[in-house]
Protein backbone atom coordinates (compact mmCIF):
# COMPACT_ATOMS: atom_id res chain seq x y z
CA UNK A 1 0.00 0.00 0.00
CA UNK A 2 1.53 3.37 -0.93
CA UNK A 3 0.92 6.68 0.80
CA UNK A 4 -0.63 9.52 -1.22
CA UNK A 5 1.71 11.46 -3.49
CA UNK A 6 0.44 14.76 -2.05
CA UNK A 7 1.40 13.80 1.50
CA UNK A 8 4.86 12.68 0.34
CA UNK A 9 5.46 15.89 -1.63
CA UNK A 10 4.19 18.11 1.20
CA UNK A 11 6.21 16.40 3.96
CA UNK A 12 9.50 16.24 2.06
CA UNK A 13 8.99 19.79 0.73
CA UNK A 14 8.40 21.21 4.23
CA UNK A 15 11.19 19.15 5.84
CA UNK A 16 13.65 20.25 3.17
CA UNK A 17 12.55 23.89 3.58
CA UNK A 18 13.50 23.78 7.29
CA UNK A 19 17.09 22.76 6.57
CA UNK A 20 17.30 24.76 3.32
CA UNK A 21 16.74 28.00 5.27
CA UNK A 22 19.86 27.34 7.35
CA UNK A 23 21.79 26.07 4.31
CA UNK A 24 20.93 29.13 2.17
CA UNK A 25 21.70 31.51 5.06
CA UNK A 26 25.20 30.02 5.33
CA UNK A 27 25.85 29.90 1.56
CA UNK A 28 24.55 33.42 0.82
CA UNK A 29 26.37 34.79 3.89
CA UNK A 30 29.69 33.24 2.81
CA UNK A 31 29.18 34.20 -0.86
CA UNK A 32 28.29 37.82 -0.09
CA UNK A 33 31.31 38.35 2.15
CA UNK A 34 34.07 36.14 0.66
CA UNK A 35 33.09 35.97 -3.02
CA UNK A 36 30.89 33.68 -5.09
CA UNK A 37 33.28 31.49 -7.13
CA UNK A 38 34.63 29.34 -4.31
CA UNK A 39 31.29 29.45 -2.48
CA UNK A 40 29.38 28.10 -5.48
CA UNK A 41 32.06 25.43 -6.09
CA UNK A 42 31.74 24.34 -2.45
CA UNK A 43 27.94 24.35 -2.74
CA UNK A 44 28.02 22.27 -5.94
CA UNK A 45 30.44 19.75 -4.40
CA UNK A 46 28.20 19.49 -1.32
CA UNK A 47 25.13 18.73 -3.47
CA UNK A 48 27.12 16.12 -5.40
CA UNK A 49 27.99 14.32 -2.13
CA UNK A 50 24.32 14.52 -1.06
CA UNK A 51 23.13 13.05 -4.39
CA UNK A 52 25.49 10.07 -3.92
CA UNK A 53 24.25 9.55 -0.34
CA UNK A 54 20.58 9.62 -1.49
CA UNK A 55 21.30 7.14 -4.32
CA UNK A 56 23.30 4.67 -2.16
CA UNK A 57 21.00 4.91 0.87
CA UNK A 58 17.87 4.66 -1.34
CA UNK A 59 19.14 1.58 -3.21
CA UNK A 60 20.17 -0.12 0.06
CA UNK A 61 16.76 0.46 1.67
CA UNK A 62 14.85 -0.54 -1.50
CA UNK A 63 16.43 -4.02 -1.26
CA UNK A 64 14.62 -4.74 2.06
CA UNK A 65 11.15 -6.45 1.92
CA UNK A 66 8.24 -4.05 2.61
CA UNK A 67 7.21 -5.45 6.07
CA UNK A 68 10.59 -5.15 7.85
CA UNK A 69 11.28 -1.98 5.81
CA UNK A 70 8.15 -0.27 7.20
CA UNK A 71 9.20 -1.21 10.76
CA UNK A 72 12.79 0.00 10.24
CA UNK A 73 11.87 3.21 8.40
CA UNK A 74 8.90 3.89 10.71
CA UNK A 75 10.98 3.46 13.88
CA UNK A 76 13.78 5.68 12.48
CA UNK A 77 11.33 8.38 11.34
CA UNK A 78 9.48 8.21 14.67
CA UNK A 79 12.61 8.68 16.80
CA UNK A 80 14.05 11.32 14.44
CA UNK A 81 10.67 13.06 14.02
CA UNK A 82 10.20 13.23 17.79
CA UNK A 83 13.43 15.29 18.00
CA UNK A 84 11.96 17.92 15.68
CA UNK A 85 8.55 17.63 17.36
CA UNK A 86 10.04 18.39 20.82
CA UNK A 87 12.36 21.13 19.51
CA UNK A 88 9.51 22.67 17.50
CA UNK A 89 7.23 22.78 20.56
CA UNK A 90 9.99 24.27 22.77
CA UNK A 91 11.02 26.86 20.15
CA UNK A 92 7.50 27.94 19.16
CA UNK A 93 6.66 28.24 22.88
CA UNK A 94 9.78 30.37 23.49
CA UNK A 95 9.98 32.47 20.32
CA UNK A 96 6.58 32.23 18.61
CA UNK A 97 6.80 32.67 14.83
CA UNK A 98 10.25 34.32 14.82
CA UNK A 99 12.63 33.39 11.99
CA UNK A 100 16.28 32.36 12.18
CA UNK A 101 18.97 34.50 13.76
CA UNK A 102 21.76 35.70 11.41
CA UNK A 103 24.57 33.13 11.14
CA UNK A 104 28.20 33.49 12.22
CA UNK A 105 29.28 32.93 8.62
CA UNK A 106 28.43 36.54 7.83
CA UNK A 107 31.19 37.71 10.13
CA UNK A 108 33.92 36.16 7.89
CA UNK A 109 36.34 38.65 6.32
CA UNK A 110 36.23 39.34 2.54
CA UNK A 111 38.68 37.28 0.44
CA UNK A 112 41.01 39.31 -1.82
CA UNK A 113 43.92 36.88 -2.33
CA UNK A 114 44.85 34.94 -5.50
CA UNK A 115 43.56 31.43 -6.35
CA UNK A 116 40.59 29.64 -4.83
CA UNK A 117 39.31 30.80 -1.45
CA UNK A 118 39.37 27.44 0.35
CA UNK A 119 37.78 28.88 3.47
CA UNK A 120 34.69 29.89 1.47
CA UNK A 121 34.72 26.52 -0.32
CA UNK A 122 34.88 24.53 2.94
CA UNK A 123 32.29 26.73 4.70
CA UNK A 124 29.80 26.37 1.83
CA UNK A 125 30.56 22.63 1.39
CA UNK A 126 30.13 21.92 5.11
CA UNK A 127 26.94 24.00 5.27
CA UNK A 128 25.36 22.12 2.35
CA UNK A 129 26.45 18.61 3.46
CA UNK A 130 25.64 18.95 7.17
CA UNK A 131 22.29 20.71 6.71
CA UNK A 132 21.47 18.57 3.68
CA UNK A 133 22.12 15.29 5.46
CA UNK A 134 18.90 15.60 7.47
CA UNK A 135 17.02 16.41 4.26
CA UNK A 136 18.56 13.37 2.54
CA UNK A 137 17.65 11.17 5.51
CA UNK A 138 14.01 12.31 5.50
CA UNK A 139 13.65 12.21 1.70
CA UNK A 140 15.03 8.66 1.44
CA UNK A 141 13.31 7.10 4.49
CA UNK A 142 9.99 8.82 3.78
CA UNK A 143 10.15 8.16 0.05
CA UNK A 144 11.05 4.48 0.43
CA UNK A 145 8.54 3.95 3.29
CA UNK A 146 5.74 5.49 1.20
CA UNK A 147 6.94 3.66 -1.92
CA UNK A 148 7.25 7.10 -3.57
CA UNK A 149 10.98 7.88 -3.72
CA UNK A 150 10.66 9.94 -6.95
CA UNK A 151 8.08 12.44 -5.59
CA UNK A 152 10.05 12.61 -2.30
CA UNK A 153 13.19 13.66 -4.20
CA UNK A 154 11.12 16.21 -6.19
CA UNK A 155 9.75 17.66 -2.91
CA UNK A 156 13.25 17.93 -1.42
CA UNK A 157 14.90 19.43 -4.50
CA UNK A 158 11.94 21.79 -5.05
CA UNK A 159 12.21 23.20 -1.53
CA UNK A 160 15.97 23.73 -1.76
CA UNK A 161 15.53 25.42 -5.18
CA UNK A 162 12.71 27.68 -3.90
CA UNK A 163 14.48 28.75 -0.70
CA UNK A 164 17.73 29.12 -2.67
CA UNK A 165 15.93 31.35 -5.20
CA UNK A 166 14.48 33.50 -2.41
CA UNK A 167 17.93 33.69 -0.81
CA UNK A 168 19.58 34.74 -4.06
CA UNK A 169 16.92 37.39 -4.79
CA UNK A 170 16.45 38.81 -1.29
CA UNK A 171 18.64 37.33 1.42
CA UNK A 172 16.92 38.94 4.49
CA UNK A 173 13.60 37.34 3.48
CA UNK A 174 15.01 33.84 4.21
CA UNK A 175 15.77 34.67 7.83
CA UNK A 176 12.15 35.83 8.26
CA UNK A 177 10.62 32.44 7.33
CA UNK A 178 9.20 31.04 10.61
CA UNK A 179 11.61 28.07 10.79
CA UNK A 180 10.54 26.91 14.27
CA UNK A 181 6.92 26.59 13.16
CA UNK A 182 8.00 24.72 10.00
CA UNK A 183 10.11 22.40 12.18
CA UNK A 184 7.09 21.71 14.40
CA UNK A 185 4.82 20.99 11.40
CA UNK A 186 7.38 18.60 9.89
CA UNK A 187 8.05 16.98 13.29
CA UNK A 188 4.30 16.35 13.62
CA UNK A 189 4.11 14.83 10.11
CA UNK A 190 7.20 12.60 10.64
CA UNK A 191 5.93 11.44 14.05
CA UNK A 192 2.54 10.63 12.48
CA UNK A 193 3.92 8.59 9.58
CA UNK A 194 6.65 7.06 11.76
CA UNK A 195 4.00 5.80 14.21
CA UNK A 196 1.79 4.49 11.41
CA UNK A 197 4.53 2.63 9.51
CA UNK A 198 6.37 1.26 12.58
CA UNK A 199 3.19 -0.22 14.09
CA UNK A 200 2.02 -1.51 10.68
CA UNK A 201 5.49 -3.03 10.17
CA UNK A 202 4.94 -5.11 13.33
CA UNK A 203 1.93 -6.70 11.64
CA UNK A 204 -0.64 -4.78 13.70
CA UNK A 205 -3.85 -3.87 11.87
CA UNK A 206 -4.87 -0.23 12.43
CA UNK A 207 -8.59 0.34 12.96
CA UNK A 208 -9.94 2.26 9.91
CA UNK A 209 -6.79 1.48 7.88
CA UNK A 210 -5.07 4.47 6.22
CA UNK A 211 -7.69 6.87 7.65
CA UNK A 212 -5.97 6.53 11.02
CA UNK A 213 -3.13 8.72 9.64
CA UNK A 214 -5.48 11.71 9.84
CA UNK A 215 -6.51 10.76 13.40
CA UNK A 216 -2.84 10.51 14.44
CA UNK A 217 -2.15 13.89 12.82
CA UNK A 218 -5.01 15.45 14.80
CA UNK A 219 -3.85 13.77 18.04
CA UNK A 220 -0.23 14.93 17.69
CA UNK A 221 -1.26 18.45 16.57
CA UNK A 222 -3.51 18.77 19.64
CA UNK A 223 -0.66 17.42 21.80
CA UNK A 224 1.69 20.07 20.39
CA UNK A 225 -0.82 22.87 21.09
CA UNK A 226 -1.35 21.68 24.67
CA UNK A 227 2.40 21.38 25.37
CA UNK A 228 3.09 24.81 23.79
CA UNK A 229 0.52 26.26 26.22
CA UNK A 230 2.11 24.44 29.17
CA UNK A 231 5.65 25.49 28.14
CA UNK A 232 4.60 29.11 27.74
CA UNK A 233 2.86 29.22 31.09
CA UNK A 234 5.91 27.57 32.69
CA UNK A 235 8.36 29.99 31.07
CA UNK A 236 6.42 33.24 31.28
CA UNK A 237 4.10 32.50 34.19
CA UNK A 238 0.93 33.03 32.14
CA UNK A 239 -2.29 31.89 33.73
CA UNK A 240 -5.90 32.44 32.70
CA UNK A 241 -6.59 34.23 36.01
CA UNK A 242 -3.67 36.64 35.51
CA UNK A 243 -4.77 37.44 31.94
CA UNK A 244 -8.39 38.07 32.96
CA UNK B 1 44.57 -0.43 17.43
CA UNK B 2 43.14 2.76 18.90
CA UNK B 3 43.37 4.44 15.47
CA UNK B 4 41.47 1.56 13.82
CA UNK B 5 38.53 1.98 16.21
CA UNK B 6 38.47 5.78 16.27
CA UNK B 7 36.81 6.18 12.85
CA UNK B 8 33.96 3.65 13.39
CA UNK B 9 33.42 5.09 16.88
CA UNK B 10 33.14 8.62 15.49
CA UNK B 11 30.81 7.34 12.73
CA UNK B 12 28.62 5.61 15.34
CA UNK B 13 28.58 8.72 17.54
CA UNK B 14 27.55 10.84 14.56
CA UNK B 15 24.54 8.60 13.73
CA UNK B 16 23.58 8.32 17.41
CA UNK B 17 23.49 12.14 17.79
CA UNK B 18 21.80 12.49 14.40
CA UNK B 19 18.92 10.08 15.02
CA UNK B 20 18.60 9.80 18.81
CA UNK B 21 19.65 13.36 19.66
CA UNK B 22 19.96 14.91 23.10
CA UNK B 23 17.41 12.79 24.98
CA UNK B 24 18.01 9.04 24.72
CA UNK B 25 15.00 8.26 26.94
CA UNK B 26 12.64 9.22 24.09
CA UNK B 27 14.24 6.67 21.75
CA UNK B 28 14.27 4.07 24.57
CA UNK B 29 10.57 4.66 25.27
CA UNK B 30 9.72 4.27 21.57
CA UNK B 31 11.76 1.03 21.35
CA UNK B 32 10.06 -0.33 24.48
CA UNK B 33 6.61 0.66 23.18
CA UNK B 34 7.27 -1.10 19.86
CA UNK B 35 8.52 -4.22 21.65
CA UNK B 36 5.42 -4.26 23.90
CA UNK B 37 3.19 -3.75 20.84
CA UNK B 38 4.82 -6.73 19.13
CA UNK B 39 4.39 -8.88 22.25
CA UNK B 40 0.73 -7.95 22.74
CA UNK B 41 0.03 -8.43 19.02
CA UNK B 42 1.56 -11.92 19.20
CA UNK B 43 -0.94 -12.73 21.99
CA UNK B 44 -3.78 -11.38 19.73
CA UNK B 45 -4.37 -8.43 22.10
CA UNK B 46 -5.22 -5.16 20.26
CA UNK B 47 -2.15 -2.93 20.77
CA UNK B 48 -2.37 -0.24 18.06
CA UNK B 49 -3.03 2.44 20.73
CA UNK B 50 0.17 1.83 22.73
CA UNK B 51 2.74 3.73 20.62
CA UNK B 52 0.61 6.93 20.22
CA UNK B 53 -0.04 6.98 24.00
CA UNK B 54 3.68 6.52 24.78
CA UNK B 55 4.59 9.27 22.26
CA UNK B 56 2.22 11.79 23.88
CA UNK B 57 3.46 10.96 27.41
CA UNK B 58 7.21 10.81 26.67
CA UNK B 59 7.18 14.15 24.79
CA UNK B 60 5.63 15.80 27.85
CA UNK B 61 8.17 14.18 30.19
CA UNK B 62 11.09 15.16 27.94
CA UNK B 63 9.88 18.77 27.60
CA UNK B 64 9.40 19.06 31.35
CA UNK B 65 12.92 17.75 31.98
CA UNK B 66 14.42 20.19 29.46
CA UNK B 67 12.43 23.18 30.70
CA UNK B 68 14.65 26.00 32.12
CA UNK B 69 12.22 26.38 35.02
CA UNK B 70 13.21 22.89 36.18
CA UNK B 71 16.93 23.72 36.29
Amino acid sequence: MSTGIGFVLLTTFLASSVEAIEMVTIVVGVGATRGWRATLLGTGSGFLVLAVIVAVFGLALSAIPIGPLRLLVGALLLVFGLQWFRKGIARVAARGLAGMRAGAAEEEKEWTGPGLDWTAFVLAFKGVVLEGLEVAFIVVTFGVGANQLGPAVVGGVGAVALVGGIGAAAHPLVSRIPRSLLQLVVGTLLTTFGTFWAVEGLGVVWPAGDAVILALLVLYSATALVYIGIERSRAFGFSPRRLA
Amino acid sequence: MKLIWSWPAAFGRFWYRFIVGDDWTVAAAVALALAMTALLNAQSVPAWWLVPVVVVVIVGVSLRRASPAQA
